[in-house]
């Protein structure tokens, strides 16, 4: 304790309160030695692995303040104007992509020389001075959270990325921001950080990676008391891990390459895998209902989940215990699981989690035709038998990921691709201008894998497929890390652009891939956008009874006055398009506020009524005002 | 000119006569005439086919089309073999056969034969160029109005001869020989009474639908139902529209183009044959010896023929906000199901549309002018003393003014005298007029010499035959002048000036007629709004907010305008009299055509009457239909 006596009376206080803890962790842990996290009790401290964790409270010191991801990584053209990937985060960080510019110049008659570039820097006085509740900010104080007023954290957290959200920052236009962020640590932060917001009236906004598609983070315009964003950012840790129920439970703050990445230390995985998985939050994925990637062998954020915890204006809600299943009523945890931040904020996860995966192995399927490639999808999922992935990009999709392919470096690979190439169009008679490309991904022990493989492969082969390689399979799922790179740079040069989805039954995946992208290609020409969009869509996820369609849509905006209201109007369209076709509202984007207009239709009124009556009765103060799904 | 307007929550606010332009007819038998008609017939047809899906045979189409659903056979209590054998037998006796040799025996008889009756075959090029564009893009649906059996041929001719793809035809009856050759040149054939027949319905609409979806080729059928026996548009028959529309509502295709034609011909082959089809003489059986008695019909002259492609419509635009395709989320989409209220509402508006655009371009003849103002004289005076052609011709001129002030597409030559005109359209027509030392007569039929006097009734028979041909080839313009004949009808009932007393009596005289005439549902304020454009147009009226009123010079006009309407209200007029004074409180539909015929016989030879017209079994059919869709009178079974 010597060391210690130089500190102040503070220091010690809390030395010995951590002490404390720790013991009071070691009686309340179970009995076995199993648990390979420990629970580290909240507030203030700095444990080890805080330093591991991606995201910090300043989350301008690693992330752009107006674009996608990490500040070192972008795409831009260099002085040879050819494409460029910066950083060293990705597999394609420092290369050199020769096909780009031609694509972006052959796709929406784009033009190097014509930029559009961002404002470059956030200016303070752009931003609306913070409404303060002193009463709550007081009361606050005493409790020793983390909070801060500063612009910088507030524009932060006042936004997704929704292409009018990014919009706007990057001409520099700030709306209505959040007056105060608030950092709580732990569970217990946050019963009181809500308590106080009850008492004292304050809005509450829960905010996790930010990586919303929705609308949903931006703050009512018409809220006039103070709002508070509350960013769980710092709620990040491994609380236990059960090895023999094959469960761990985590604070909701968590981001997923985080959460995966302490699991692997581990030996496990959560095998959630959702695209945004690097940034979006564990809380988040609860109330939005996220879907990921591997849905097929995990399943989605809804079979992932045994208990949840919640924290709302009434209290905390949560079930009392962790049965598998149970016939006690509607399920509560749909009430949270979408709940998109009306209710209160999840803080504690109980969920599933697997050893991590013997052998993974991509692959991928060329098909003449995208007709071929759904119906080879939809045997695929009738036979019950779909990897942990499979993905049918249509043919504008495989153009676009033919162009992002990395310089090759040998004139061998080079040789090879074009030999591909020549077998695949001229040898295979498949038209260059239809035949589409389906990703895979394996996983599993190395025999089930290969035995799992040739399976998927032969039903492939009665629909006219053919095996493409590991390569072409793996680029397509890295491509959807750095898409939403590209569309900054995009951004640079006239190009805005945007994705959406929709889960729809099988035998409609066809007619709605077909009539959205013309209505959006029509659209996009009735509003006097100069030049055909890229309008382009791929069957994501597989079901019994459906798949997810998941499209982009892009134009180049040069000699329209109010670029991103044409995008909205197109947007609109191109929802009431997936809706007459038979489409969902969202397969796991959520509603937020951009998608609130069809949610009557999509319930029912009484179903409506059913979601506002819970919404009254846990918070009749409308604390959590962020205004979504309802 | 918005007061026309059809679509106007939209922000391509067309109007119906934007929709048909005015453009070059371009005759396609000149060049027949030139060079050889086997080298036409055995030209290379390479037609643009359809983009958006890969392209299928004949064969493919049948397999394609009928996967019975289990819940059809579950419906109809048999099993789904049961239900496949009986749904294939369908199919078979459907189907059309569409072959390329058959299509150039078809060309090469075609051209032979229109050189032999018509004088010329005119064709607008600009329509053509919009439908083999239209084509490439989305199902196309081709839809003529029906008046004569020659539509579909020459249609099918047209196409085949301009490279683009011939349709697959929805024809309502079968000829034995014939048929199969038609079958083979494309038409598929649909039971006339199909009833409650839900596998025959199901295996249809199947077809159809299949057809559209795979944009095997153009589909052909014809809205009205049936060929036209009055030479006047027949209400839309929605059966076969729905079809080709669901495709749309369901998603299964972007959108489907709808392609008015109008065929005018200045002679109608079948004319005399109509006429006495309407009297009641009954139709004789479209057996193959019946069209080859029809070679009586191939030594005359029949003048020229006008086929107007319309412009291309776009189903998706035009139901925008009136059908919610969400409608079809929640039950399999190959279930055959019946259409909602809203669905039938789309359809029937859009069938009317497609008629009114067919009307409107139709081209319009001196002759069709002519018999408008040679019915509007006492029958007595056209079989007795002849009408001065002095004076008929002064007012067909006047009469082509006031079409041409309301907008009419008129086939009146411009290079030869306006005389000459007239005189060659009398002489074309011979077989119903004749002039004779400056006076015009209707000519009756002959009858067979030697046989013992004619009685009264067959003498009213004869007259009224000769007057129906006439009335129908009147029938032909009055589209262009129904809407101003019924303001001024209501104005003249209405006995005063205010425009909110007028048009509830024009609203009224439309929904009496709506059997009768073509209304776009739901138009009526703005059908009274263009019609008292028109008239305001031509000086007959003055129109401010409040007041209507009639000019001076207006009574001409005006009177001219309810002559017209006047055959069609005195018949009404006589089937309620019969309805009323008989004090019939149930009949059968097949009892009373002859009784009410034999009721306006009486009144016409005792003078009550002055309309032969009132003889037509077709009007009086439309006065039943009417009084039923007004539910005045119900039909039910016994």
């Amino acid at each position: 304790m010597a060391s210690n006596s130089s500190g102040s009376s503070s220091d010690r206080q809390r030395i010995a309160q951590q002490r404390l803890r720790i013991i009071a962790g070691h009686l309340q842990r179970p009995e076995d030695g199993d648990s390979a996290v420990l629970s580290a009790e909240c507030k203030g401290q700095v444990s080890k692995t805080d330093e591991e964790k991606t995201v910090p409270k300043r989350r301008q010191e690693i992330m752009k303040w107006n674009g996608w991801g990490y500040s070192d990584t972008k795409f831009l053209f260099n002085k040879k104007g050819q494409a460029e990937f910066t950083g060293k985060r990705y597999r394609l960080s420092g290369m050199i992509i020769p096909g780009l510019k031609d694509w972006m110049e052959g796709t929406f008659g784009a033009n190097l020389q014509h930029k559009s570039p961002a404002t470059p820097v956030l200016t303070s006085s752009a931003v609306q001075p913070p409404t303060i509740n002193e009463a709550f900010v007081e009361e606050v104080k005493s409790t020793g959270i983390p909070f801060s007023h500063d612009a910088e954290d507030r524009v932060f957290r006042a936004h997704g990325h929704c292409l009018h959200e990014v919009f706007a920052l990057r001409e520099g236009k700030i709306g209505r921001v959040p007056d105060m962020v608030i950092w709580p640590n732990c569970h217990n932060d946050v019963v009181k950080i809500v308590e106080l917001a009850c008492k004292h009236n304050v809005c509450l906004m829960p905010f996790g990676g930010g990586t919303s598609v929705s609308s949903a983070l931006e703050c009512p315009p018409e809220e006039t008391r103070s709002i508070v964003s509350l960013d769980t950012s710092q709620m990040n840790r491994i609380l236990w891990i059960d090895e023999k129920n094959l469960t761990a439970h985590v604070e909701a703050g968590i981001v997923g390459q985080d959460l995966e990445r302490l699991l692997n230390e581990s030996g496990y995985c959560t095998g959630h895998e959702p695209d945004s998985m690097e940034f979006s939050s564990l809380g988040g994925w609860v109330a939005t209902r996220a879907s990921g990637m591997k849905k097929n062998i995990y399943g989605n954020i809804e079979d992932l989940v045994i208990h949840i915890k919640m924290v709302t204006p009434q209290g905390v809600i949560e079930k009392s215990c962790q049965g598998p299943r149970m016939s006690t009523g509607p399920d509560i945890h749909h009430f949270i699981l979408g709940s998109e931040g009306t209710l209160g904020v999840v803080t504690e996860v109980t969920m599933k989690i697997r050893p991590m995966p013997e052998y993974q192995k991509y692959g991928s399927v060329v098909f003449p035709n995208f007709e071929q490639g759904v119906a080879c999808l939809r045997e695929v999922a009738k036979q019950r038998c779909a990897p942990a992935s499979i993905r049918l990009m249509d043919n504008e999709q495989f153009k676009f990921g033919h162009a992002l392919k990395p310089q090759v470096s040998s004139i061998f690979t080079s040789f090879l691709d074009g030999l591909k190439k020549l077998y695949i169009t001229k040898f295979k008679g498949f038209d260059q201008d239809r035949l589409c490309v389906a990703t895979l991904l394996f996983e599993g022990n190395r025999e089930k894998v290969l035995q799992h493989e040739k399976q998927v492969y032969d039903i492939a082969a009665k629909f006219g497929g053919l095996a493409a390689g590991e390569d072409n399979g793996q680029r397509g799922y890295m491509l959807t890390f750095v898409i939403a790179y590209l569309r900054d740079l995009g951004m640079d040069y006239y190009v805005i652009g945007e994705s959406f989805e929709t889960s729809v039954p099988w035998d409609r995946v066809l007619d709605i891939c077909r009539n959205v992208k013309a209505r959006i290609t029509r659209e996009c020409k009735d509003r006097g956008v100069q030049f055909p969009p890229l309008s382009t869509c791929r069957v994501t996820q597989t079901y019994d009874a459906g798949a997810c369609v998941y499209f982009y849509f892009a134009f180049n905006y040069r000699g329209l006055s109010e670029p991103v209201h044409v995008y909205e109007q197109v947007e609109h369209a191109a929802r009431e398009e997936i809706l007459a076709n038979g489409g969902s509202l969202s397969h796991h984007h959520g509603v937020g506020k951009l998608r609130k207009e069809w949610m009557r239709d999509t319930v029912s009124s009484v179903g409506m009524g059913m979601l506002k009556s819970v919404k009254d009765y846990v918070d009749p103060q409308n604390i959590f005002g962020n205004r979504n799904l309802l | 000119m918005d007061i026309l307007s059809i679509v106007d929550q939209s922000k391509h606010n067309y109007t119906l006569r934007d929709l048909v332009n005015e453009e070059e007819f371009v005759d396609i038998l000149e060049e027949r005439r030139n060079s050889s008609d086997l080298g036409h017939a055995f030209r290379t047809f390479s037609p643009h086919p359809y983009k958006g899906a890969p392209s299928c045979s004949t064969a493919d189409l049948k397999r394609l089309c009928w996967s019975p659903s289990i819940s059809i056979a579950t419906e109809m209590g048999s099993s789904v073999e049961e239900v496949r054998e009986e749904a294939t037998g369908i199919l078979e006796e459907m189907s059309q056969n569409l072959q390329l040799g058959f299509i150039r025996l078809m060309g090469y008889t075609v051209s032979k034969m229109s050189k032999r009756l018509f004088s010329s075959i005119n064709v607008n090029m600009e329509g053509l160029n919009r439908l083999q564009q239209a084509i490439q893009e989305h199902p196309v649906i081709l839809m003529p109005n029906h008046r004569s059996y020659a539509d579909f041929l020459v249609i099918s001719y047209i196409l085949f001869t301009y490279d683009i793809p011939v349709p697959v035809i929805a024809a309502g009856s079968r000829m034995k020989m014939v048929g199969e050759i038609l079958r083979r040149s494309g038409a598929f054939f649909i039971r006339r009474a199909i009833g409650s027949d839900k596998l025959y319905w199901a295996v249809l609409s199947e077809y159809v639908k299949t057809i559209v979806r795979t944009g095997f080729a153009p589909v052909e059928f014809y809205v009205e139902g049936l060929r036209s026996r009055t030479l006047k548009s027949l209400t839309p028959k929605l059966g076969m529209m729905h079809m080709v529309l669901e495709p749309y509502f369901k998603g299964e295709v972007f959108d489907v183009t709808l392609v008015p034609i109008s065929i005018s011909y200045d002679r109608v082959l079948e004319e005399s044959l109509l006429a006495h089809e309407l009297l009641g003489v009954p139709k004789p059986k479209e057996s193959t010896t019946g069209l080859l008695k029809a070679t009586k019909v191939l030594q005359e002259d029949y003048g020229s023929m006008h086929v107007n492609f319309g412009r291309p419509l776009s189903v998706r635009h035009l139901c925008q906000g009136k059908i919610n395709r969400c409608q079809y989320n929640l039950i399999p989409r190959d279930l055959p199901q019946k259409p909602t209220a809203e669905a039938q509402a789309c359809v029937s508006w859009l069938a009317h549309l497609v008629v009114r655009i067919q009307e409107e371009g139709s081209l319009i003849s001196p002759w069709s002018l002519m018999a408008c103002l040679f019915l509007q004289a006492p029958t007595t005076v056209l079989t007795e003393e002849g009408l001065l052609w002095q004076q008929l011709t002064e007012k067909t001129l006047w009469l082509r003014k006031l079409a041409l002030d309301f907008g009419a597409r008129l086939n009146w030559p411009e290079k030869i005298p306006d005389l000459d005109v007239m005189a060659s359209s009398v002489a074309l027509h011979r077989s119903i007029v004749q002039r004779k030392a400056g006076r015009v007569y209707l000519v009756r039929e002959e009858e067979p010499a030697g046989k013992r006097p004619i009685s009264a009734e067959e003498g009213a028979f004869r007259t009224a035959a000769a007057v129906l041909m006439m009335a129908s080839y009147r029938n032909q313009c009055l589209h262009l002048f129904v809407r101003p004949a019924m303001v001024a009808t209501a104005i003249h009932i209405a006995k005063t000036t205010q425009r909110d007393k007028i048009f509830p009596f024009f609203f009224f005289l439309q929904d009496l007629f709506a059997n009768e005439f073509i209304f776009i549902p739901g138009k009526s304020s703005q059908d009274f709004e263009e019609a008292c454009f028109f008239l305001k147009k031509c000086a007959a009226i003055d129109v401010s907010q409040q007041e209507v009123t009639v000019s001076d010079a207006g009574q001409e006009v005006l009177s001219f305008l309810r002559a017209l309407l006047k055959p069609f209200i005195d018949t009404y007029q006589v089937v309620f009299r019969y309805l009323c004074e008989d004090g019939v409180h149930s009949f059968s539909e097949k009892q009373s055509l002859p009784a009410v015929r034999n009721l306006a016989t009486k009144l016409i030879l005792s003078g009550e009457l002055y309309t032969y017209e009132a003889l037509s079994s077709d009007t009086q059919k439309n006065v039943l239909s009417a009084l039923r869709r007004l539910e005045i009178v119900t039909k039910s079974r016994v």
